[in-house]
C-alpha cells in the first residue's frame, strides 16, 4: 500500500505546488483547509518550507539552496535583508537575538519564523537576485554540495564548479526527477582535500585520473549510497565508474532515474538509495545503470586522490577551510569561523559590506557551517583581518570554537530530543576557558545533533554528541550520548558510541576529563582519532568520566515541551501561534 | 465519526485529524517485561511505529530506549489519548501507562 506521503505526492507535487502556495499566501494561513494540513506541509517542503514544530504553528523554516555554498556578489546582502525583515517571530533567542540566518552542514541557508503570507515577497526578492528555495527540502535533488572554493582553490585537481552549475540547472525543476522516493543528496568535489564530503552523500563525484586512449584525463570516480540518518550510517560505495566532466550530468541523471524507478516507495524508512545499494551491491547498481540508463559505455574507475584527503580527518592540514589561503589566481580566500553556523542579520549585512570592500563581494559557505570570503587581493588582507567583525568570526579561532557544529534542535525542529545550538555555544565557550589541548593539537571537532537524523553529522567528529534523556536525582533531564573517533579521509570511520545518556550539565566536565586522559596517554604525536582507534569501548568509556563543573546549563528540562525554550513563559499554553493575521 | 491518524516526518510525531498531538522526546513509564528487565520501563520516545484506534482510545507503538537500563526496542500498543466528540484529549502520559492487549 502506498504511504500517505506517496498519495499526496501523486496528487500534487513539484513545480505545481508553487501556485497553491501562493494562493494560500494571498488568502492567509487560515485558508489552508484544516483536514489538509499534513498533505500541504509535506508538499511545501519541495519549495523549501518546513512547518516549525508544535507550539509554533503557522511559522515556517525556509531553506535556500545555494549550490556548492556559492553566494555571488550581492547575494549575501539579500539574505541579510530578508532575515532582517522576515525572519522575526514571537521568540527572542538569548544569544542570537531576533533575526538571524543559519549556514547549514549542506552549504545551504536556513531562516526561521517565516510567515506564509510573506513567502511571495521573499521568493520575488530571492529570484530577482538569482537565488531559490526550490527543492531545498522534499523528495528530490537537494542542494548540491562540494568544495566551496571550487574554481579558486590552489589544491584543485579539476574545477567542479561548472559541473555543479550544470547539474543544478538540469535537475532543479526537471519534472522527470522532481518526485523521487526520498531525498537525493549529491556531492561533486574537484579538489584533493576531500572537502566535498562525498562519502556521506547519496551520490558522490570525486576527483580521479583515467587513461583514455593513451591520454591521462581528469574527471570523477562515482560512489553511491552514503548517509548518516537513523542509526543506519553508510559510507557511499564505489561502483567502479569513472566519468569525464562533460558526462557527469548523464551519469547523475541515470542514477537519479534508477533511484526514482527502483527505490522503495512503500516504506519511507527503507527508501534512501543506501538501502538499495545494500540490497543490490555496487556491481548490480553499475550493471543496471549501464544497461537501462546510460547510452554510452562507461569507463571503470580511475586513479583517485583519496590518500591526500585531509578535510574532517582529524589529522594533517586543512581539516576545515578556516584561515587565510592562497587562491590559484594569486588572491586569497579567508575562512571565518561562525560558531554553530548562526549569524545575526546585522552581522550578515556587515559581512556583505566587508566582502565588497576587500574582496569581490562573493562569499561561500562550507559544510562546517562556516563562511569564506573569496578574492581578497594580498594588499587588502591586513586591513580586512583587522576589522572588528572578525573578533566574533575569527579566521584563527580556538580549536573548540572552530570544531563546533550543531543542528537546529528543539528550538524549531519537530524531530529533536534536546536543545542544541545555544547549548553548543555554551559548551564551546566553557571548553575554551577551561580545557587545554596538547600544544600541537589545533583541531578538535565536536558535533552536536538533537536526534538520530544526524543533521550536524555527529558520526564524523572527534567527539559526537547526540540528543537523549535521562533522570538525574529522579527528575527527567536532557542528556547526550557520547561517541568518539569519527572522521572522513581515505579510510573514513564512524564514531563509536561509548558512553550513553550523560546529563547535559556533566558533558563539558566529561570532555575535559577525556582530553586530560588523551594528553596523558597519547603516544608521540598521535591524533585524537588514532588514540581512540587504539582503545576499546570500555577503556574509552572510562576516559569519558562525566562530572559536574561550574558549567551551568539553563536548559536541563524538557525543552521540547515548551512552545519556545527561551520564552519567559515557555509553556505550550502560552504559545502565541498560530499568528493572527 | 472517522479520525485521520498518521505518523509523519520519519516517525517524529502522531497526527490526529491533521494536528500534531504526540511527539518524540517524551518520557514514558510502563510495565513490559518483554521490553527490558526493569520493573518499570522508563523510555524516551525516539520514533513512532504504528498508530491505531481502539474504540475511542488512540494507541501507538513507539520505538525508544529505556533510560534506566539502556535497552532499545519497540513497545506494545500504548494508549496516548482519547477521542471525545471528534476531538483529541491527551491521556496523562507522565504517569504510568498500561499496555493494552490486542489480538
Ligand atoms: C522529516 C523531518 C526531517 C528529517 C528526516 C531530517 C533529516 C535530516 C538529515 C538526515 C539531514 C542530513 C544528514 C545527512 O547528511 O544525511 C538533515 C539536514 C538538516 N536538517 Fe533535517 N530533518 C528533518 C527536519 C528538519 C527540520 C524541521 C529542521 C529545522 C527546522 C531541520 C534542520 C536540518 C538542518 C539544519 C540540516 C543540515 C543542513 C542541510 O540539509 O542543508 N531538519 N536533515
Ligand atoms: S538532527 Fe534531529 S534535531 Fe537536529 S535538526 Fe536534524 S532532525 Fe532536527
Amino acid at each position: 500500500m502506498p504511504t500517505d506521503v506517496e498519495r499526496w505526492k501523486s496528487a500534487v507535487y513539484g513545480n505545481e505546488i508553487r501556485e497553491h502556495l501562493f494562493e494560500f499566501a494571498e488568502e492567509g494561513w487560515e485558508s489552508i483547509p484544516e483536514d489538509e494540513h499534513d498533505a500541504w506541509f509535506e508538499r511545501f517542503k519541495w519549495w523549501g518550507l518546513y512547518h516549525q514544530r508544535n507550539g509554533q504553528e503557522s511559522y515556517f523554516m525556509m531553506r535556500i539552496g545555494t549550490p556548492n555554498g556559492v553566494l555571488e556578489p550581492g547575494q549575501l546582502r539579500v539574505v541579510g535583508e530578508i532575515a532582517d525583515e522576515f525572519a522575526r517571530g514571537p521568540g527572542t533567542n538569548p544569544i542570537f537575538g531576533d533575526a538571524y540566518a543559519d549556514w547549514t552542514t549542506r552549504q545551504s541557508i536556513q531562516l526561521h519564523w517565516i510567515r506564509l503570507e510573506d513567502v511571495p515577497a521573499i521568493f520575488e526578492k530571492l529570484e530577482e537576485n538569482g537565488m531559490s528555495t526550490q527543492q531545498a527540502c522534499g523528495d528530490s535533488w537537494r542542494n548540491i554540495v562540494g568544495n566551496p572554493v571550487a574554481g579558486k582553490d590552489a589544491q584543485e585537481v579539476v574545477d567542479a564548479w561548472p559541473v555543479i552549475r550544470e547539474l543544478n540547472e538540469t535537475f532543479k525543476g526537471d519534472d522527470d526527477h522532481s518526485n523521487l522516493p526520498r531525498k537525493w543528496k549529491v556531492s561533486v568535489t574537484g579538489s584533493a582535500d576531500g572537502s566535498g564530503q562525498g562519502d556521506i552523500n547519496d551520490l558522490a563525484f570525486e576527483p580521479a585520473y583515467k587513461d583514455v586512449d593513451g591520454d591521462e584525463q581528469v574527471g570523477f570516480n562515482v560512489r553511491v549510497g552514503g548517509g548518516l540518518a537513523r542509526n543506519e550510517e553508510r559510507f557511499a560505495r564505489d561502483i567502479d565508474v569513472w566519468v569525464a566532466p562533460e558526462n557527469v550530468s548523464a551519469v547523475a541523471g541515470g542514477l537519479s532515474a534508477l533511484f526514482r524507478d527502483y527505490g522503495d516507495r512503500e516504506n519511507r524508512y527503507n527508501a534512501r538509495i543506501k538501502f538499495l545499494v545494500d540490497e543490490w551491491g555496487p556491481e548490480k547498481v553499475r550493471n543496471v545503470l549501464q544497461d537501462e540508463y546510460v547510452d554510452f559505455e562507461m569507463h571503470t574507475a580511475g586513479r583517485d586522490v583519496r590518500e591526500e584527503y585531509t578535510y574532517n580527518t582529524g589529522k594533517g592540514d586543512r581539516n576545515d577551510l578556516i584561515g587565510v589561503h592562497e587562491q590559484k589566481d594569486g588572491n586569497y580566500f579567508v575562512g571565518l569561523n561562525v560558531l554553530v553556523g548562526r549569524m545575526g542579520a546585522e552581522d550578515v549585512l556587515e559581512l556583505a559590506d566587508l566582502a565588497d570592500e576587500y574582496g569581490s563581494g562573493e562569499v561561500r559557505l562550507s559544510q562546517r557551517q562556516n563562511v569564506i570570503v573569496t578574492d581578497v587581493p594580498e594588499e587588502n588582507l591586513d586591513d580586512f583581518l583587522a576589522e572588528d567583525l572578525l573578533d566574533d568570526y575569527s579566521p584563527d579561532p580556538s580549536p573548540f570554537m572552530r570544531g563546533s557544529v550543531a543542528c537546529t534542535g528543539t528550538e524549531f525542529c519537530s524531530l529533536s530530543i534536546v536543545e542544541t545550538k545555544n547549548r553548543q555555544v555554551r559548551f564551546a565557550r566553557w571548553l575554551k576557558q577551561n580545557v587545554e589541548l596538547p600544544e600541537d593539537v589545533d583541531q578538535f571537532h565536536i558535533h552536536l545533533s538533537g536526534c538520530t537524523a544526524s543533521c550536524a553529522q555527529p558520526q564524523i567528529a572527534d567527539v559526537s554528541l547526540r540528543g537523549m534523556k535521562t533522570r538525574k536525582d529522579g527528575e527527567p533531564v536532557e542528556a547526550l550520548d557520547v561517541g568518539l573517533g569519527g572522521g572522513l579521509g581515505d579510510e573514513p570511520q564512524f564514531a563509536r558510541w561509548v558512553t550513553q545518556r550523560v546529563p547535559v550539565d556533566e558533558v563539558p566536565g566529561a570532555i575535559r576529563n577525556l582530553v586530560g586522559r588523551f594528553a596523558e596517554n597519547r603516544e608521540g604525536e598521535e591524533s585524537f582519532r588514532e588514540f581512540v582507534a587504539r582503545h576499546d569501548d570500555e577503556e574509552l568509556d572510562a576516559f569519558v568520566e562525566p562530572e559536574e563543573t561550574d558549567y551551568d546549563d539553563p536548559m536541563m528540562h524538557n525543552t521540547k515541551m515548551t512552545w519556545y525554550p527561551y520564552a519567559e513563559d515557555d509553556s505550550m499554553d502560552a504559545s502565541p501561534s498560530p499568528a493572527d493575521d | 465519526m472517522t479520525v485521520a491518524l498518521r505518523i509523519l516526518d520519519d516517525g517524529a510525531w502522531v497526527s490526529v485529524n491533521d494536528d500534531r498531538k504526540v511527539s518524540v522526546s517524551e518520557l514514558w513509564r510502563f510495565p513490559d517485561p518483554e521490553f527490558c528487565g526493569c520493573d518499570l520501563t522508563d523510555m524516551v520516545v525516539e520514533g513512532f511505529v504504528e498508530v491505531g484506534v481502539d474504540g475511542r482510545t488512540i494507541e501507538v507503538r513507539a520505538y525508544g530506549q529505556c533510560i534506566a537500563c539502556g535497552a532499545s526496542a519497540t513497545t506494545k500498543w500504548l494508549p496516548v489519548g482519547r477521542v471525545v466528540d471528534g476531538s483529541f484529549h491527551d491521556i496523562d502520559r507522565e504517569s504510568v501507562l498500561t499496555p493494552t492487549v490486542r489480538e
